[in-house]
């Protein structure tokens, strides 16, 4: 008989494996249980809890943390799926109280102001797996490098332009085609030139992907967009503002979830797409200043 | 054989991985054309309310259901494992199964992602080295009828928890072979299930 109490929690295995089991589906982002109930109801994998989403944070200014701990457990304790909470960049004392309330996923997200200006938090050190944001291949595994189990490609949160999406899935996706056409003695000057250890970019050459689950977040709004990101090789969606900046939030979350699944076949997407009512208003990344622009947080 | 992997959500492409490690090609199934199809049926882990939502919002339920009472040989694993079950303690909202083994499973029964483990499992029927055993946010079987066989239990305060089951031809776990790179949970349901 094997007893609960010989397991091994916390392994790289069941961080990186938990993310394995949202693939293709929608991550959503949620500021209360109303939301929550409806984003489980329209087939979300799990939500992100937060405080405001990157729409208001953007619009609102000021400096963003993380959540309430009591409005996390609310969310908690109304819905089954996967529960996902923020932490600013580097702040391990945030991560730190996310630990201890049990929350499934640990977003160390640009979309807050970052704590720390030169260092991300060292992932490994907590039983809790971090997903973390990158817009190329080699941030993507500096993050996996200090121990992150699952990635996003960042986009530009709360905007409702893709634009930024597509540019980082792109990259990524180029980055890593690069590498598996490279002779073995070329990789060491990739590594230099990715700024990221040797061990993770030959493991890239050799298996033609990342070693964690890659999701696509920032400006995702539309069940189109959605299908764009998966066959641009998106292993999943986050969506932040996109849902309940919306008119119709439960219709479009079902709708995104959809199209999620049936990526490749137009026609469910086109069904998915019909009398949604109102997206999200958005603003175009191009109009905003630089120094505003979220991608650009993390090193 | 045609062995399909229902791929609505989850790791269905690391089951069509070691399907292929045991010399089928597995097909990934989503539309009711694809399940009509094939002779034996995977369902992934990943998250189980939104499997069967997508299943219902797309008429699969009924035919998949349908499919399985008629004896198509059928493994779920950890969310396919819930979605194989009679019934479910503690559903989500409006949550269906497909049904095909006769037991009540707990979601979510080990705790959230903090408490997700790592384990060697005793597997009745698959001799030599421990089966490592991965739970992620697992299910646990909670009770089940006289004509279901436990094959593999997980022990908590001297409480015994079924993890892997078969009745007939449905096999079961709560924890996930297809992440490990050992195919022998997955061999075994190709030549004792699907061929009994």
């Amino acid at each position: 008989m094997s007893k609960a109490n010989e397991a091994q929690v916390g392994g790289a295995r069941v961080k990186r494996g938990m993310a394995e089991m949202l693939k293709g589906g929608v991550i959503m982002d949620v500021v209360n249980v109303e939301q929550a109930k409806i984003a489980e109801d329209a087939g979300a994998v799990a939500v992100m809890a937060l405080e405001r989403v990157p729409a208001d944070i953007r619009a609102q200014g000021g400096v963003s943390r993380m959540s309430d701990p009591d409005m996390i457990e609310k969310i908690q304790a109304a819905v089954s799926i996967p529960v996902m909470a923020k932490v600013r960049i580097g702040h391990f004392a945030e991560a730190q109280i996310l630990q201890t309330l049990n929350v499934d996923y640990i977003d160390e997200s640009e979309v807050l102001t970052p704590a720390d200006y030169e260092h991300h938090i060292d992932k490994w050190n907590f039983t809790i797996p971090f997903v973390c944001g990158a817009t190329n291949l080699g941030e993507a595994l500096r993050r996996i490098n200090e121990g992150a189990a699952m990635i996003r490609s960042k986009g530009e949160a709360g905007t409702g332009d893709v634009s930024n999406a597509t540019t980082h899935m792109r990259k990524i996706g180029s980055e890593i085609r690069r590498l598996t056409s490279m002779r073995e003695d070329e990789l060491y000057v990739a590594a230099k030139e990715l700024q990221a250890p040797y061990a993770l970019v030959k493991e890239v050459a050799e298996t033609g992907k990342l070693p964690v689950v890659l999701f696509t977040a920032g400006g995702i709004a539309t069940p189109a967009d959605a299908a764009m990101m998966m066959q641009l090789g998106a292993d999943g969606v986050f969506i932040g503002s996109g849902i309940f900046k919306s008119g119709d939030a439960a219709k479009r979350a079902a709708a995104c979830v959809k199209a999620t699944t049936f990526y490749t076949d137009a026609k469910v997407v086109a069904d998915a797409s019909r009398g949604l009512g109102e997206a999200m208003v958005g603003i175009n990344v191009a109009d905003i200043p630089v120094p505003h622009r979220l991608a650009e947080r993390g090193w | 054989m045609n062995v399909g992997v229902l791929a609505l959500q989850g790791d269905f492409r690391e089951h069509i991985i070691a399907l292929g490690e045991c010399g089928v090609t597995g097909k990934l199934v989503k539309t009711e054309s694809d399940i009509r199809n094939i002779e034996a049926l995977i369902i992934p882990g990943g998250e189980s309310t939104t499997i069967s939502k997508l299943a219902s919002a797309f008429g699969l339920s009924e035919l998949i259901s349908n499919r399985i009472a008629d004896g198509m040989p059928t493994y779920g694993s950890c969310a396919g494992m819930i979605l194989v079950a009679k019934s479910i303690i503690d559903p989500a909202s409006d949550q269906e199964t497909f049904g095909g083994i006769d037991m009540e499973v707990r979601r979510n029964a080990f705790g959230r992602q903090t408490e997700s483990f790592e384990l060697d499992l005793d597997f009745k029927s698959i001799s030599g080295a421990p089966i490592r055993g991965v739970f992620i946010r697992a299910p646990w079987v909670e009770s089940h009828g006289p004509g279901v066989e436990v094959l593999s239990n997980v022990e908590i305060s001297g409480v015994t928890h079924p993890v892997a089951v078969r009745q007939g031809r449905v096999l079961a776990t709560a924890f996930h072979p297809e992440l490990t790179g050992d195919n022998r949970v997955h061999r075994y349901f190709l030549e004792e299930v699907c061929k009994k």
